[in-house]
């Protein structure tokens, strides 16, 4: 029965990961959002599930955060900044999704070798669990680089964070208060992320991040 | 002996139900869309009809044309007896390899994509090369799945993975769910479906199947559709004796737990089928240059299967 319980902790990371991997797999900005919605959702259940595992009903909270902010505010705000921007059309990528992929299986590959000689003392629970979020976050920051669109930069951050809290909720005993305040620096963040979308196309008359290297004089 | 006549039953048996579960397949896919549809009965009458017509052959077609169907039927029909559909204690057990079964398939289009060249005609070319294009992405995510199987297991033998799976504590494993994920998707593409190629269409440049086999008629035709029939019925029963080979029957047992098996096998089956309408009639069908991302897809599951492997539990 134990078994059991790892298990599903285990399946639930495993559709993080996999979810991560399909953020990198689509191309329109609302399949993004969708995307990163369904990534929350999976993650709340995965703190929730852990939560009953230990016996640690602080991690319900954390799963609330999740289901509430992320699953739910962050995706309605991140369609309604779309839809008023007029953007929802296809994302543009730096690199081909065939190449993100192969690059995404390498940082996946390069995690897990990270992970097994550190934690090669402790359970192999723990190596897996730790695989799999340092896995989300490494995802979540080749979303960053290989996107060019802000929305979708903003998406691979937040999704970075999944893999936080994702690697949180697997160790027992890490107290709320540090849970708490990382959601809310994620809250403040997505505003901060708010305004800016507004300020940037003001002023570039577009959300490609590609075009404000020239003023930062990289491109001539 | 008992093995011998399992074994004819069994080769008996899966060539009697596969018209059947594509006729299933596309009368619940009439009905979600809210149609009648015809009667699962109908890919009898047509595979009856096709072999009472005149086979038609153009002029240019050689000999390889001919015989194509004919080894494309053996081969499948092979490949679907040689899976544990509800008993593990078959005659041929000992050579249901998943590797010489992946090798059987592969045989199978190889003649195929062959037979859809060798007419000469544009179409023909063009499902030949579209098919072995996605054959070249299918089959390694295949070959990965396979090796994921038979680590988790410690065997090829189809029989041996099935009896492991089923009394081994396996539990849930990441690199097994993974593994179904990537088999799925290959079985999609492997059975000309929805997000791949569409089974339903006649003369749509977007065809792979179809354009391949397009020169065909009479019993040559009726060959080659009952091999794809059989190619579907193959892939369920597949992937429900690795993923859930419960209800099997081993070697050895009475009647009444064959009697049973058999029954468990009609219902996934009769699952099977209804899952994939669902799937088909829920997505569209993609362009054929995605295909090669869709199964980029399944061969990186099954990539990601392996290399989870290594860091779970067990082994």
């Amino acid at each position: 029965m134990k078994d059991l319980y790892f298990d599903t902790a285990h399946m639930l990371g495993a559709a993080v990961l996999l979810l991560s991997f399909a953020l990198l797999f689509q191309r329109r900005l609302s399949g993004v959002i969708n995307t990163f919605a369904a990534q929350a959702v999976v993650l709340a259940m995965a703190a929730a599930w852990q939560g009953f595992v230990q016996g640690a009903p602080h991690l319900y909270i954390t799963a609330l955060v999740a289901l509430v902010f992320k699953a739910v505010a962050i995706p309605v705000a991140l369609h309604r900044i779309v839809r008023l921007l007029m953007i929802h059309r296809t994302v543009e990528t730096a690199l081909s999704i065939g190449l993100t992929m192969v690059v995404g299986v390498a940082l996946v590959t390069l995690a897990i070798l990270l992970v097994l000689p550190v934690t090669s003392d402790s359970a192999a629970l723990t190596r897996e669990n730790l695989a799999l979020a340092l896995s989300v976050v490494l995802l979540g920051l080749l979303t960053m680089i290989t996107r060019r669109n802000a929305v979708t930069q903003v998406i691979g951050f937040m999704s970075l964070e999944n893999g936080l809290i994702l690697a949180a909720v697997g160790v027992s005993g890490m107290p709320l208060v540090v849970e708490m305040s990382v959601a809310f620096a994620v809250m403040v963040a997505f505003i901060i992320f708010g305004i800016f979308f507004f300020q940037i196309r003001e002023r570039f008359d577009t959300l490609d991040l590609h075009y404000l290297e020239s003023f930062r004089g990289e491109r001539s | 002996m008992t093995a011998l006549a399992l074994q004819l039953l069994q080769m008996v048996l899966v060539l009697a139900a596969a018209p059947l579960l594509t006729g299933v397949v596309r009368k619940v896919k009439a009905r979600l869309v809210g149609r009648r549809g015809p009667s699962p009965l109908q890919p009898y009458r047509d595979l009856l009809r096709l072999l009472r017509k005149e086979a038609v052959v153009a002029e240019n077609a050689s000999w390889l044309f001919r015989v194509a169907p004919y080894l494309v039927f053996a081969a499948l029909w092979l490949a679907a007896s040689l899976v544990p559909t509800f008993t593990t204690g078959l005659l041929l057990q000992p050579t249901a390899d998943l590797i010489a079964l992946v090798a059987l398939l592969a045989s199978a289009r190889f003649m195929t994509a062959l037979a859809g060249l060798d007419i000469g005609t544009s179409f023909g070319g063009i499902g030949s090369s579209r098919d072995m294009m996605i054959a070249s992405l299918a089959e390694p995510a295949m070959l990965l799945v396979i090796f994921t199987v038979s680590i988790v297991a410690g065997s090829t033998a189809l029989a041996s993975v099935a009896d492991y799976m089923r009394e081994a504590e396996v539990g849930l494993r990441v690199s097994l769910a993974m593994a179904l994920v990537a088999l799925i998707m290959v079985a999609l593409a492997e059975n000309a479906r929805i997000p791949v190629d569409n089974p339903a269409t006649h003369l749509e440049l977007t065809m792979v199947h179809e354009a391949m086999v397009l020169e065909y008629s009479g019993r040559h035709l009726a060959l080659i559709e009952a091999a794809a029939m059989l190619k579907l019925l193959f892939y369920i029963s597949l992937i429900a004796c690795i993923f859930a080979p419960w209800g099997l029957a081993a070697p050895g047992e009475g009647a009444a737990v064959a009697a049973f098996a058999l029954t468990a096998w009609s219902a996934k089956l009769l699952l099977g089928a209804i899952a994939l309408a669902v799937l088909e009639t829920s997505i569209a069908k993609m362009r054929v240059f995605r295909v090669s991302e869709f199964l980029g897809g399944a061969l990186l599951l099954g990539l990601l299967a392996v290399i989870f492997l290594y860091v779970s539990r067990g082994i």
